[in-house]
């Protein structure tokens, strides 16, 4: 892993560079609050526990994940810093995790900043802070898939715009496969089996059990792997783009 | 030290680079020249191991590009083309980040950053970022990077590039004044570049070798080489022309424009190229022919060069 911590650093840097943190820190949190309070009605739910502020985030993340991670790959492909990152005595593999766990350090920044909404459900009531842990642990490993998959996509291009595009897709169609219309519909025609195995795939179905407070092993392996296979596509990505 | 052997790159069906060997010893700079397109940036992206050739291999410092891309890269300085760097970062952070994915660390990466911010003289700017800088200064930064880890092999591709006339002789001093102890190949298509500091020159075009040799041995193939120009102060055009066309050791004699009225300018050819001055210069004492201007030519790099690159003479 040599070289892992001077590229971790080093972009995790660029990010308070840019205004694109301060930018994204601001509409995370307004948009966290936003759901919760209006969307979501946390006050008329009359409960003194987060479900409501967790249950919006695979939504949120949708479009806020996909532009932090637009930039990783495809920046350094159009500046032409990727030849000289890549040309240093590093793994590619190396410089592919660190600079995806910049990125994912910096949106658990993010995510640390919600704090007020636990001291809120605190001041209203006595919640399960079970659920609030475990919640935060979900939200957190889906944020990295997601942010894996931006990672993976951002690599195949030097345009971010498409980048973005490409990975807001595949991450709703990841949301999907376990949206509960779509398992009814499948329901329909199909046996149930179907259903079951086809939200196997989805984001949601292992977001939901983790944030319910149940952490099985099964729902972490899922997030992991993800994480790992989008990242091994990103360095096959890179190497293909260098070799032709 | 750089050995290539038949190195190639297709790119779907286009030939970049074709078959090219060379080698490149310790205290040698060798000029890779070429048209845009060449093949020459190509070249240099699969000996930084960056893109993987087609065929054919590579041995930098005796570690191959194939097998051992690490160490290769650990040996290289790398400056690629169009110099990139991080914009949001300051002049000395960039060079602090690259120190430490080199591995130094404490007192020997500021020792070493110094040193380069020092050869390079990116002082005043050290705490400026980089993407304030001019084309000067962002070459120079990156060029200081590749410096950092004091690499036996420096690999440059176009190192002066878009800098002005007191720049480009800055760097080449600095590229000259290092090239002692290491092996260094530069790509340039500026060919008073490859007089000033290489010891060798290649001249690749369409992605195959053509021309290999010191920048001498080059300009011996110049149509040009050791013919003389002579401008002649009051003579008549005709008879001169006649009485140069008798010399035997000349070849063939051009008569040249002439701005001044009373002056009459014409290029002597030598028989095979040979040296004809001082012979020339007896003549013309012994007649008494009055010379205004006598200038002896070695070649001329560009002829050669367009001559070996588009198959057609100037």
């Amino acid at each position: 892993m040599n070289g892992f911590y001077p590229i971790f650093k080093r972009e995790l840097l660029a990010y308070f560079r840019s205004p694109v943190a301060y930018v994204f820190i601001i509409i995370f949190l307004a948009a966290n609050a936003g759901c919760t309070f209006l969307l979501g009605n946390f006050y008329n739910s009359q409960q003194a526990s987060l479900e409501i502020f967790f249950l919006f985030h695979p939504w949120l993340y949708l479009f806020l994940i996909p532009a932090v991670g637009m930039r990783l790959w495809a920046e350094e492909r159009r500046t032409g810093t990727s030849e000289l990152l890549l040309t240093f005595p590093v793994r590619m593999t190396t410089t592919v995790f660190a600079k995806f766990f910049a990125a994912w350090f910096f949106i658990g920044i993010a995510l640390l900043l919600t704090f007020p909404m636990i001291l809120t459900v605190h001041y209203l009531g006595s919640p399960d802070n079970g659920p609030i842990i475990t919640g935060y642990l979900g939200s957190f490993l889906m944020a990295g898939s997601y942010l894996a998959i931006a990672s993976c996509t951002s690599a195949m291009t030097k345009n971010q715009v498409i980048s973005f595009i490409l990975s807001v897709v595949i991450c709703l169609v990841l949301v999907l496969l376990g949206w509960g219309v779509l398992s009814d519909s499948l329901n329909a025609v199909f046996p149930v089996w179907i259903s079951d195995f086809v939200s196997q795939f989805s984001f949601t179905t292992h977001y939901d059990a983790i944030r319910r407070g149940v952490v099985d092993l099964r729902d972490l392996i899922y997030f992991i792997s993800i994480i790992i296979i989008m990242l091994i596509l990103n360095v096959v990505v890179l190497e293909s783009h260098k070799a032709s | 030290m750089i050995r290539v052997h038949a190195l190639s790159k297709n790119f779907n069906n286009f030939t970049a680079v074709d078959q090219v060997s060379f080698e490149v010893q310790r205290g040698e700079v060798l000029g890779f020249l070429g048209p845009n397109g060449a093949g020459k940036s190509t070249t240099m992206k699969m000996l930084t191991c960056f893109i993987p050739p087609s065929s054919g291999t590579a041995e930098i410092c005796g570690f191959s590009i194939l097998d051992n891309p690490l160490q290769v890269r650990a040996q290289i300085g790398y400056l690629p083309e169009s110099a990139p760097s991080y914009d949001e970062m300051m002049v000395g952070e960039f060079l602090n980040f690259v120190a430490e994915i080199r591995g130094y660390g404490g007192k020997e990466l500021r020792r070493r950053v110094s040193i380069v911010i020092e050869m390079t003289a990116l002082g005043e700017v050290k705490n400026q970022m980089i993407e304030t800088l001019s084309k000067g200064f962002r070459q120079r930064t990156c060029l200081a990077q590749a410096l950092l880890h004091d690499p036996p092999v420096l690999i440059l591709d176009e190192p002066t590039d878009g800098l002005d006339p007191n720049q480009k002789h800055e760097v080449r001093s600095l590229i000259s004044s290092i090239s002692e102890e290491r092996t260094i190949l530069i790509s340039t298509h500026i060919l008073e570049e490859v007089e000033a500091v290489c010891t060798r020159a290649m001249i690749i075009s369409a992605g195959k070798v053509v021309g290999y040799g010191t920048p001498d041995e080059l300009k011996s193939q110049s149509l040009y080489r050791n013919s003389v120009k002579v401008s002649v102060n009051g003579a008549d055009p005709k008879q001169l022309l006649k009485d140069f066309n008798e010399l035997d050791f000349v070849y063939s004699v051009e008569r040249l424009p002439e701005k001044r009225k009373d002056l009459v300018t014409m290029r002597l050819y030598p028989q095979n190229k040979e040296s004809i001055a001082l012979k020339l210069e007896q003549y013309l004492f012994s007649q008494q022919i009055p010379i205004e201007h006598f200038n002896v030519s070695l070649g001329r790099l560009d002829e050669v060069f367009r001559e070996l690159t588009t198959g057609k003479q100037s």
